[in-house]
């Protein structure tokens, strides 16, 4: 009977355990969001977020996030889903294992070395940081996530699908686009849009592609803001209002990425409740 | 399952003697062999199917029957490490010939699946259209032609006519087992293979779809693998019973019931293995 006992309260003592346990990992969270919100919310007003920098806003770090986001989807997303369709469909074979697991790799590969490379190779031979240089560089980020995404999404879609597109003498192209990607939409969608808002905070690979500056949108080949980075060089002034700035900036790109994450998550939740 | 021995021998020619029943086969096996890796699963078959028929493959599972009608239509070889040797004729010509495309041979024999697999993101109408449309044959007001005739002809048009637009998974699975087969109806292929298309019905649903094979033996060749006995003497003219790998008898449908050339048949007919 005391085993009995001894052995029911390890039964709780591990529930509690597991339970302070996460506890403890959301308090960060929480206060992270509180100091950004808290901090962030007064400065916020229609001249923060249009204006430049020199009439106190950070109007130009706005529109370079939303051009980087924007210019990075174009180039990775459809890299990313046809390497994964690859990978899914076509990757029964030495050469698909070996990019599995590269492609694994570089999804954890550090930012900041995507940085310096691209800095090296499309930077230095350009002459000038440029916002094309950022958007490959988050590019290089975005794809083997986007690829993996993809594969799996597309793994999930039952064999008998294939065949019956098969067997009705369709080509495995046609197969591949019109019946399986189709029957994987909602998974590459969510997965996709996830992976953008995951990329849209990164700011080492910025500091040696795009470089920040202070002025609106100059041209694909000319250096340009990003929030990132604005909050970043805010947080290195001295000046508490340039301070002050960084937290709004801080905020506005928060919003972003929760945006994109939650509203990606009720839209695939609508899908499946159909 | 017991193993019991084959006293049958397998001795090409004999059997082909043997198996005279068939002569003018629109399909033939010539000394089928197939392989899943090192697993041989098919053994030295030579069958002949007969034009406008219903001919039925029974056996135990892991027979083969599968597997034999997947050969017909080089839906085998998309298995990965599947291998195969032999040949098989089409009106007297091998679908394994080096200049034959497997897509072009598998608009000619049809298939249906064993668990109904309409394609989800397809409405009822794409479903059908799909083979027609996937591989760019035809477009257009004949296409509704098509479609209807495909589901009157499949027995289905007087339950959906009005549910055209609806998802093709949105009906029962009878009612998708019968789109499955109007989907390889309208194609107008030359054969008809069915992979245990009852397996996951009702008996009501499971009457219809046998009432429909017998019915589409006037338009078709129909080649039907079952696990269900009675269905093979329903709906079939012929029937080939298959034992681990080796086609052990063949014959006409009530000659194999009632009057069994092989001991082995016999019991597996009446029911002492299975």
């Amino acid at each position: 009977m005391d085993n009995y006992v001894y052995r029911k309260f390890k039964n709780n003592l591990f529930f509690v355990l597991c339970f302070l346990c996460v506890i403890i990992a959301i308090i960060p969270l929480l206060s992270i969001i509180f100091e950004v919100v808290v901090r962030g919310a007064p400065q916020l007003s229609l001249q923060f977020l249009t204006q430049p920098p020199s009439e106190g806003g950070i109007g130009p770090a706005i529109q370079g996030t939303l051009i980087l986001i924007g210019l990075t989807s174009l180039i990775g997303i459809p890299v990313g889903i046809m390497s994964g369709v690859y990978l899914a469909e076509y990757g029964n074979n030495k050469f698909a294992t070996w990019m599995r697991t590269f492609n694994d790799l570089l999804t954890e590969f550090p930012s900041i070395v995507v940085g310096i490379t691209v800095f090296t190779v499309v930077v230095l031979s350009i002459g000038s940081f440029s916002a094309i240089a950022g958007a490959l560089a988050l590019s290089i980020m975005l794809i083997p996530i986007v690829a993996r995404t993809t594969e799996e999404s597309l793994k999930l879609i039952p064999n008998t699908l294939r065949e019956a597109s098969l067997a009705l003498g369709v080509h495995k192209w046609r197969t591949t686009v019109s019946v399986i990607l189709p029957a994987a939409k909602s998974g590459l969608i969510t997965g996709t849009l996830l992976a953008v808002a995951r990329i849209a905070g990164e700011t080492a690979p910025l500091i040696m592609t795009i470089l920040g500056n202070q002025h609106f949108f100059l041209g694909f080949t000319q250096p340009m803001d990003a929030l990132p980075l604005r909050i970043w060089r805010s947080a290195l002034q001295p000046s508490a209002a340039v301070q002050a700035q960084g937290w709004g900036g801080a905020l506005v790109l928060v919003l972003i990425v929760l945006s994109l994450n939650i509203g990606v998550r009720l839209a695939s939740q609508g899908r499946l409740r159909r | 399952m017991r193993m019991l021995k084959l006293n049958s021998n397998n001795n090409a020619e004999e059997m082909l003697m043997e198996n005279s029943v068939v002569t003018d086969g629109k399909m033939q096996s010539i000394d089928l062999n197939a392989w899943f890796g090192a697993k041989h699963v098919l053994k030295n078959i030579n069958l002949s199917v007969k034009a406008n028929s219903v001919t039925a493959i029974i056996g135990p599972s892991g027979c083969g029957k599968s597997t034999l009608i997947r050969c017909f239509n080089r839906m085998h070889e998309l298995v990965p490490n599947a291998k195969m040797t032999g040949k098989i004729l089409l009106d007297g010509r091998d679908i394994y010939a080096n200049d034959v495309d497997p897509v072009l041979i598998r608009r000619r024999v049809g298939m249906v699946f064993q668990k109904p697999n309409p394609f989800p993101t397809m409405s009822i109408y794409d479903n059908v259209a799909a083979g027609l449309k996937l591989t760019g044959m035809k477009k257009g007001k004949n296409l509704d032609e098509i479609v209807k005739r495909s589901l009157e002809q499949a027995t289905l048009w007087d339950e959906i006519k009005d549910d055209l637009k609806k998802s093709g998974t949105s009906i029962s699975g009878g009612q998708q087992q019968r789109l499955c087969i109007a989907r390889a109806i309208a194609l107008q292929p030359e054969v008809i293979l069915m992979d245990e298309p009852c397996s996951a019905l009702d008996p009501i649903a499971t009457a219809k779809i046998e009432e429909l094979i017998v019915s589409l033996k006037r338009d078709y060749t129909v080649v039907i693998v079952t696990h269900n006995m009675q269905q093979a003497a329903r709906v079939s003219d012929f029937t080939a019973f298959l034992y681990l790998g080796e086609l052990v008898e063949y014959g006409d449908t009530n000659g194999i019931f009632e009057n069994p050339r092989n001991e082995l048949t016999e019991k597996y007919i009446t029911g002492e293995f299975g």
